[in-house]
């Protein structure tokens, strides 16, 4: 049985390729099940940034044009095989291929797709295998902690500051798409939005009311700040909306609670002197471009360590591969060699000897036989792994007599 | 037997204060191993000893060593607070070989004993441990709170507790350790009246640290101090239990 991959994903094909053959989950289930009407095993995995075809078949090269053609043939096609197509799995898998490194939503997808897909032995065993090693990676290595955006640098900051974000209070400040994108990021970690300040207050209002929160107008921003924890700001003011004096005012009904302030606002919004504050932090969108950047540049650090793990586990996948090509050979000349020692231990007519010394001529024959066949088989095993179990299965077939199961006729008498 | 143990004990401290660099769960196994081979040695120093075997200065070192990483224990074991076993690790690991130099960790025991001595020993260097790890807490605070200061951009990449968790905890710790004081300081003053003996040096120190921590409490729930300023008052805190602790033994304990 061959590993057959046939698939696009965003490093050949741009999305006007990708979109041509990307499929829903409903459709991609549809393709793998009418593919397994072949004979063969099939699991699609179609996302945003890749449509794979993941086929097991005796025949590769029908299975590789069969799954082409479904691939529209589309110039930006990769073609992989066995060893290749399964490191390639374990890499999705584990987010090393992805646009962002280590990104952690490709592992849902991966064993959604094995979920819906038409999986026999050797592809539920490989997408078991993957996902196995996708977790690995996530949790031995730190390529999934850090943020890959700027509200995501902005929230694992504002947790750097308060731990837990759980009954944090959010000023969100400008109800533009930025300022709520980066306000949603925290209220996914617990926070809440206390109030929306806005120039236009009916926009505000709309805001606010989505997220259970007040409405207020811009220039009264700052009457909000002693209930904030952290303030999120993105306006198109030309000047300051919040003062250095108007925080400091508040720092004494604060009673020493920090605050943490975000302006993703160019011109800035928040005047650059409250950081100097005793308890006040305020990042501006480079501050936050930096900490994404250095980032980034970790999670391609780890991304080393995570390719040692993926190869490691698809090194491990493939040598249960090659072993099975060698288990029936080795159960073969197991059962042939028990079915020897049972018939001479028969023909021995061991019956006048005692209980006692009966067990010990079997345990005695038990253990030859077992000793004998321990080498060739441990043999066996590495010459799988090594890509010549095939070779060693058939010269034990020939030289044991194990072709066929009517081999037992032609035992030596 | 006692040798051994000590051994075992300053092996591990010393195992976890390098691993700590690179390797923070192997570290703390280095820990627990360690503190168990000291439990282990002052069960043995109890069981040899007539009356209370830690009432010497070095001897007292030792159990301050075991009640310090007894408590860095309890949450020690958190990745996040990895950082703080680089602290405080290397302090318990030559602290424990100074005592050791002292004679701290044999059977000598005092020539006198009597329950008050258990007990103000025993609280007195029980707060002391709490003061040390909140020193270390504070330290750990004022790290972290500069590195957001500085907007470091690599400041995700080593984790830390949050600057409110950091200030939260030293704040309970100090809430515990207090009263373990002044309690402590209640045992020795009723000691004190019952065998004679003249107030010293170190008496007058300890006194004012626990008006620095008493202090810091009343700052704490009544002004609402807290982060950098209540950081700076836990360390000045801190230089006045080393001051205890090391400074001034011979005044006392002779």
């Amino acid at each position: 049985m061959s590993l057959v991959l046939v698939g696009t994903s965003h490093r050949l094909a741009p999305v006007e390729l990708r979109e041509r053959v990307a499929l829903g989950e409903r459709e991609a289930a549809d393709l793998a099940h009418a593919l397994a009407a072949d004979g063969w095993e099939a699991v699609c995995l179609s996302t945003c940034n890749r449509t794979e075809l993941y086929l097991a078949a005796e025949d590769a090269d029908a299975a590789e044009q069969r799954a082409a053609v479904v691939l529209q043939e589309l110039p930006a096609l990769y073609r992989l095989h066995d060893h290749a197509a399964a490191l390639h799995l374990f890499r999705v898998a584990a987010g090393l291929d992805s646009l962002v490194p280590g990104e952690g939503e490709i592992l849902g997808q991966v064993r959604k797709a094995a979920e819906i897909g038409a999986t026999g032995p050797l592809l539920d065993r490989l997408f078991r295998d993957a996902v196995h090693a996708g977790r690995k990676v996530r949790s031995q290595t730190a390529i999934s902690e850090s943020p890959a955006s700027i509200s995501a640098a902005a929230a694992a900051l504002a947790q750097q500051v308060f731990g837990n974000l759980e009954g944090r209070k959010i000023l969100v400040v400008g109800a533009g798409k930025m300022s709520e994108q980066a306000a949603r990021n925290l209220v996914s970690r617990g926070a809440s939005i206390s109030a929306v300040a806005n120039r236009s207050l009916e926009r505000a209002e709309e805001l606010a009311g989505r997220f259970g929160a007040r409405a207020v107008p811009l220039e009264r921003a700052e009457n909000e700040l002693a209930e904030a924890d952290v303030v999120v700001s993105s306006t198109s003011a030309g000047g300051f909306v919040i003062e250095q004096a108007g925080v400091e005012a508040t720092l004494g009904a604060r009673r020493g609670r920090p605050l943490f302030l975000i302006d993703l606002a160019v011109p800035r919004d928040l005047d650059p002197g409250i950081h100097e504050l005793p308890g006040c932090y305020l990042y501006d969108i480079d501050d936050l471009q930096a900490v994404v950047a250095e980032s980034l540049a970790g999670r391609r650090t780890e991304a080393a360590r995570a390719e040692e793990i993926v190869a490691d586990e698809a090194g491990r996948f493939w040598a249960w591969q090659a072993s099975l090509e060698v288990v029936p050979a080795i159960a073969s000349l197991r059962a042939r060699a028990e079915e020897i020692r049972a018939r001479e231990l028969a023909r021995a007519r061991l019956g006048g000897l005692s209980e006692q010394d009966r067990r010990a001529v079997e345990s005695l024959t038990a253990q030859i036989v077992s000793k004998l066949l321990h080498l060739p088989t441990v043999r066996m095993k590495e010459a799988a792994a090594g890509a010549e179990g095939g070779v060693y299965a058939d010269v034990v077939r020939d030289l044991f007599g194990l072709e066929d199961d009517a081999g037992q006729n032609r035992l030596p008498r | 037997m006692a040798e051994a143990f000590f051994w075992a004990a300053l092996a591990g401290y010393a195992f976890a204060s390098i691993a700590y660099f690179r390797l923070g769960h192997v570290a703390t196994w280095g820990v627990r191993l360690g503190w168990l081979a000291q439990t282990a040695l002052l069960g043995v120093q109890a069981a040899d000893a007539n009356g209370f075997p830690w009432a010497t200065w070095a001897g007292s070192l030792n159990l301050f060593v075991w009640l310090v990483v007894g408590a860095y224990l309890i949450w020690g074991c958190t990745p996040r607070y990895r950082l703080l076993g680089l602290a405080v690790m290397p302090l318990a690991t030559v602290l424990l070989a100074v005592s050791y130099a002292g004679g701290g960790t044999s059977g000598h025991t005092s020539g006198y004993s009597s329950l008050f001595l258990v007990v103000h020993v025993g609280l007195v260097l029980a707060a002391f441990a709490g003061f040390t790890l909140a020193a270390g807490l504070s330290a750990l605070y004022l790290w972290q709170d500069r590195r957001l200061k500085r907007h470091e951009a690599r400041i995700l990449r080593v984790r830390v507790p949050a600057l409110v968790t950091l200030d939260n905890l030293a704040g309970r710790t100090i809430a515990i350790a207090l009263p373990a004081l002044t309690l402590g300081i209640i045992a020795g003053l009723i000691r004190l009246g019952l065998h004679g003996g003249g107030f010293d040096a170190l008496m007058a120190v300890t006194i004012v640290t626990w008006a620095v921590y008493g202090g810091f409490l009343l700052l704490r729930y009544e002004a609402g101090w807290h982060g950098r300023k209540a950081a700076y008052l836990l360390l000045v805190g801190f230089a006045l239990v080393i001051a205890v602790r090391l400074g001034l033994p011979t005044v006392h304990f002779s």
